[in-house]
């Protein structure tokens, strides 16, 4: 079976994030970036159909800076068979232009199945994967729990709101992975050695600028603290007038 | 013309309310485009399009075919793209929204702002954008056309208007989608999800035991909200994943949050940043959820809580 997975390089979840001097991105100084936490559940899924079929083969693509080879060990240490990257310094904030590098890339790449994380937990915009499947024209469901391949065929469940949608199609699709697809594995030191030697190819991505400009990077209005309304259970009565006369929610 | 398409949703052939707030961002950014808001109502036969007028659409789009009635991401995605010629496109960040917007960029080869929480027009398209969860947020303009935007529930008030909102059918073709739904499978307990709801009672580690939950249900029902969960009583097996709030659960904007037992972990706060009111009970006067809560009480949530919901049950009732 052969697999694509695509991932992303992205500062830890807890990363203080900074605004940069240019006050339009963050300043990354200082700032450890890891192997996007979602694209652990697609690389671990593409890793497990792998061995279920006994063969083949899982590439790992990447659009990023040149730090992101590093990324892309990442997941070959959890034992992915090679990897892409597809240089950019930059990355536009519109998914559109990326999900067009990847796509260029997997398009005759013959994949069985190609995997994404459900969101890059920085730009979130949780659009990447299915854009890809949109423009090569392939069956795609996001932000899956459960998949089931067998016979060419697939069955994915994805959350929605009050229940759980089932979808099926046939292979080649694209999948989104949400948490709960599986336990991603670590990789073991054994794999890290071996990671090294892993072919890794890097070429230019060549993106557009995309269609949203960015005019601010601010950080949110801080919450002010409010106040503690009293203690145990005789505070409830404060706590009701408040919501009630002040905050106007009751 | 300039006219914007506002994909509205429905549930079991009923509309949803977030629709309303599609409809009034749609308003506000036709209205600075000087175009109209056709509103897009897909599903199966029978759904009701009826008075969309009062917030802000010209007129109202309806493509019915029973195979439509659950979602089927690549024939909506169709319907949408080929519906007409529209500048903008605005759907609700929603389960449905999350998936069908990245389809309609694509096969409109156009850019998407993707769970934007504010949106203006201020001689273009304005809109803010939550990242890092939430810990920072951009401003962006859209400089191409179309666009897509989807827009975070809750995020934006629903506005009235005074415009036809008159339903025309429009015809769909049969055709198999890629990828199709098969069924769409219910919780025996069909629970007000937490994106969704105006209130939520969240619980953590505090509640002790999975089954002390009850107490949170209690509250929640007579608030008329949704119960949530702190990530450390999800993976304990407590709660399921649906109800999990923060980074890697869900981001909410209700008008009322409870943290009931929750610490305040940085990556819970990252899901209720955008809440309006937020309440914690907790017994550890220096937990961090303290710092964002607008209104404390320090003390024991076994005691607090069910004194809470007595006292709402009687403000309800009375
Ligand atoms: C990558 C990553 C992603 C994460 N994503 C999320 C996420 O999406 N959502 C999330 O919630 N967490 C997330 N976390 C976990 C987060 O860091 C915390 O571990 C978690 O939120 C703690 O849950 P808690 O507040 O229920 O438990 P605790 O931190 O153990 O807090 C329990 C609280 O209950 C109080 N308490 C105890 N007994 C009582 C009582 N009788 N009455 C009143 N109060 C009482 C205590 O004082 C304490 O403050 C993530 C972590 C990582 C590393
Ligand atoms: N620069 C990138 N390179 C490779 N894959 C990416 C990139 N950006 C996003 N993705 C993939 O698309 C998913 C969704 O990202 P996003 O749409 O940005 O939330 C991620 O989890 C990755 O699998």
């Amino acid at each position: 079976m052969k697999l694509a997975v695509c991932v992303k390089r992205v500062p830890d979840s807890e990363a203080r994030i900074k605004v940069g001097a240019d006050g339009k991105s963050i300043d990354g100084t200082g700032v450890k970036f890891v192997l996007n936490p979602y694209d652990e559940y697609a690389v671990e899924e593409a890793l497990k159909l792998k061995e279920a079929a006994g063969s083949g083969e899982v590439v790992v693509v990447c659009v990023g800076a040149e730090a992101a080879q590093e990324t892309i060990r990442t997941a070959l240490a959890m034992g992915a068979d090679r990897g892409v990257l597809l240089m950019s310094d930059t990355l536009p904030l519109d998914p559109l232009p990326v999900a067009t590098a990847l796509a260029a890339e997997l398009k005759d790449g013959g994949y069985d199945l190609v995997l994404f994380g459900k969101m890059a937990i920085d730009d979130s915009s949780q659009a990447v994967g299915t854009m890809v499947a949109e423009l090569l024209e392939l069956p795609s469901v996001s932000a899956v729990a459960h998949l089931d391949i067998a016979d060419g065929k697939g069955v994915a469940e994805r959350e929605i709101e009050g229940g759980i949608e089932v979808v099926e199609f046939a292979l080649p699709a694209v999948v989104t992975a949400d948490k709960g697809l599986n336990e991603p594995r670590y990789p073991a030191l054994r794999g890290i050695m071996m990671a090294k030697k892993k072919p890794l190819d890097v070429k230019e991505a060549g993106l557009d600028a995309g269609g949203l400009e960015v005019l601010s990077l601010d950080y949110p209005p801080e919450r002010q603290a409010g106040r503690i309304v009293g203690e145990g259970a005789e505070a409830v009565s404060a706590l009701i007038d408040a919501l009630k006369n002040e905050a106007k929610v009751l | 013309m300039a006219n914007v398409l506002a994909i509205l949703e429905q549930r079991g052939g009923t509309l949803k309310r977030v629709s309303h707030e599609t409809l009034t961002v749609a308003r506000r950014i036709a209205d600075g485009l000087g175009g109209e808001v056709h509103g897009l109502l897909i599903g199966g036969a029978g759904v009701q399009a009826d008075g969309l007028g009062v917030f802000g659409a010209d007129t109202v789009l309806v493509a019915t075919d029973d195979a439509l009635a659950d979602y089927q991401g690549d024939r909506y995605a169709s319907i949408a793209a080929t519906a007409g010629d529209f500048d903008v496109v605005v759907v609700a960040a929603t389960a449905l929204g999350k998936d069908l917007a990245p389809r309609v960029a694509a096969r409109l080869g156009c850019a998407l702002a993707a769970d934007v929480t504010e949106v203006r027009y201020d001689g273009g398209i304005v809109v803010a954008r939550p990242v890092y969860a939430g810990k920072a947020t951009y401003t962006l303009k859209v400089t191409g056309s179309p666009c897509v935007l989807s827009v975070r529930p809750n995020a934006v008030a629903p506005e009235q208007t005074k415009k036809p909102g008159a339903s025309e059918s429009v015809t769909v073709d049969a055709a198999e989608p890629k990828a199709k739904t098969v069924e769409v499978k219910q919780p025996e307990r069909a629970a007000l999800d937490v994106a969704e709801a105006s209130v939520i009672v969240s619980g953590g580690r505090g509640l002790k035991e999975p089954e002390n939950f009850k107490l949170l249900e209690d509250l929640a029902t007579a608030l008329g909200g949704a119960v949530g969960a702190s990530r450390a009583v999800v993976d304990a097996g407590w709660r399921p994943h649906a109800e999990q709030v923060g980074q890697t659960g869900k981001v909410v904007s209700p008008n009322l949050y409870f943290a009931v037992g929750i610490s305040g972990a940085i990556q819970h706060l990252a899901g209720i940043r955008t809440a309006k009111t937020i309440v914690a009970i907790n017994k550890d006067p220096d937990a961090p959820i303290f710092k964002v809560a607008d209104y404390g009480i320090v003390g024991d949530l076994f005691e607090v809580v069910p004194k809470l919901t007595e006292e709402i049950s009687a403000i309800r009732e009375g």
